[in-house]
């Protein structure tokens, strides 16, 4: 076997070890197959802005960004983590990437309890993102958040703050 | 709740992966999204020794066409499905299933082969495999095999896969400039399981429609295709095609919701898929007090 061959686990195993970029490090470390990402994220990176809330894939607290894409860390094993590049709610909010949705969440008033906040805000990034200064309209954000429950605000202020973001983002890229 | 042990694998070719299907025999379970089998595994609903994850192996994702057949690889994401080019020229129903399935962060993940290996009878990609007449290609330890969707799905969550076989990919006929369809679906929430969804594909005539093929989903232990109801729409008789169901359908007992009131949900849609198949107004209205 070449030493530069990837290094591929392939092997049958109830604990592998995992390498991936999270929040814009290299990380490494061993995992449990049954561990899903969402603990893995929290359990050894301390991550506890991945929420919990259903873990089976309804409710939507628990979203992060794997290679761009929103994805339920409940509904992927932390051992598939492997090779990809994680973002968490942590990650997005302290590069700065959606202090402008964040800002717009506070004045907006889209939160009480705050629990569905991370995956409402990582499902925003990916949505702000693919609009790339289009606005989507109101029916199009609440399509797109419609996975993730919020049980306070009754997502009016969400949908506002989400969509006074891309009206922001768009009159941005216009006058550039 | 938290999954129960098992161990995992992450085979880097198709072969390797079938071996230790082979190997582990009813053990052992493929993990392609995981946006079922892993709920299933949170939820303590099974509890496989081996999850042999395809997500590693090169080439089972992907979208071409050749010879008048679109194939699309078993794990090709709902989402890249639903907006791939290709799909959307040639495939219009299966862009316009696409906002049907789940939600976004659900339709990233989860795949269409594993989607039609699950068989869950109110899902969109099956349904649109009966109306589209694909093929499931699937393959086992000696050898590939090719079924009509007609002839794989057999019941609730049941197909025509064998032990250790794996679906790799789904093809599409094209169809022809003729072609027309229609997606309509019913369901509590948005992203929510259909209450009645109906997949419908035919050819538009100067005599009206043919070859009408109407995939019903959410209606009965598999996706449906509805023959006689497909009779009527060809003869023109959208009314008659309302009534015909209660002899094709069979709706479940379900607490949340009668099946008269189910059976009823799939006239409307079908009035409304029959309507812009026709290009006429839909026909919401129904034929019979339910």
């Amino acid at each position: 076997m070449p030493s530069d061959a990837p290094d591929r686990d392939t092997a049958v195993a109830r604990e592998h070890a995992v390498s991936f970029t999270l929040n814009g490090e290299r990380v490494r470390c061993q995992v449990p197959a049954r561990t899903h990402l969402g603990d893995l994220l929290r359990g050894t990176f301390g991550l506890t802005g991945v929420h919990l809330g259903c873990e089976h894939g309804v409710c939507g607290a628990c979203t992060v960004l794997v290679d761009g894409r929103a994805v339920r860390a409940c509904l992927m094993l932390g051992v598939q983590a492997e090779g990809a590049t994680i973002e968490t709610v942590e990650g997005l909010s302290e590069s700065g990437r959606i202090r402008d949705l964040q800002d717009a969440f506070h004045a907006r008033n889209a939160l009480q309890c705050g629990y569905c906040t991370p995956g409402m805000l990582v499902t925003a990034a990916e949505l702000l993102a693919e609009c790339a200064g289009e606005i989507p309209s109101r029916e199009a954000i609440r399509a797109a958040i419609s996975g993730n429950y919020c049980r306070c605000t009754g997502y009016h202020a969400i949908v506002d703050a989400i969509a006074t973001t891309a009206e922001a983002r768009a009159a941005r890229e216009t006058a550039e | 709740m938290k999954a129960p042990d098992f161990a995992y694998a992450r085979p880097a070719s198709l072969d390797e992966a079938l071996a230790l299907l082979a190997a582990h025999g009813g053990d052992a379970v493929p993990l392609a999204g995981g946006q079922s089998l892993i709920t299933t595994l949170n939820m303590r609903l099974a509890a496989p020794a081996l999850l042999v994850d395809l997500n590693a192996i090169p080439g089972l994702a992907g979208i071409s066409e050749a010879d008048g057949v679109v194939r699309i690889g078993a794990m090709t994401r709902h989402r890249d499905v639903g907006t791939d080019p290709l799909v959307r020229e040639r495939l219009p129903l299966l862009a316009a299933a696409l906002p049907h399935i789940a939600h976004p962060a659900i339709r990233n993940r989860g795949t269409i082969g594993g989607s039609v290996a699950l068989a869950d009878p109110a899902t969109e990609w099956p349904a649109c495999c009966l109306a589209g007449e694909a093929t499931i290609v699937v393959r086992g330890p000696q050898a590939e095999r090719r079924i009509a969707a007609e002839n794989f799905f057999l019941g609730l969550y049941t197909t025509a896969l064998e032990p250790g076989e794996i679906v790799t990919a789904v093809e599409f006929p094209v169809p022809g400039p003729d072609a027309v369809w229609g997606f309509e679906e019913l369901s509590r929430r948005h992203g929510d399981y259909a209450l009645a969804g109906l997949a419908a594909t035919a050819r538009r005539g100067a005599g009206g429609l043919t070859g009408v093929r109407l995939a019903f989903f959410g209606l009965a232990d598999r996706p449906v295709l509805a023959r006689a109801a497909a009779a009527a729409i060809e003869a023109g008789d959208v009314k008659g095609a309302q009534g015909a169901l209660s002899g094709e359908l069979d709706p479940p007992e379900d607490p949340a919701l009668r099946p008269a009131t189910r059976l009823h949900l799939a006239r409307v849609i079908l009035g409304r898929v029959a309507g812009r198949m026709l290009d006429k107004p839909a026909q919401d209205g129904v034929p019979h007090a339910v």
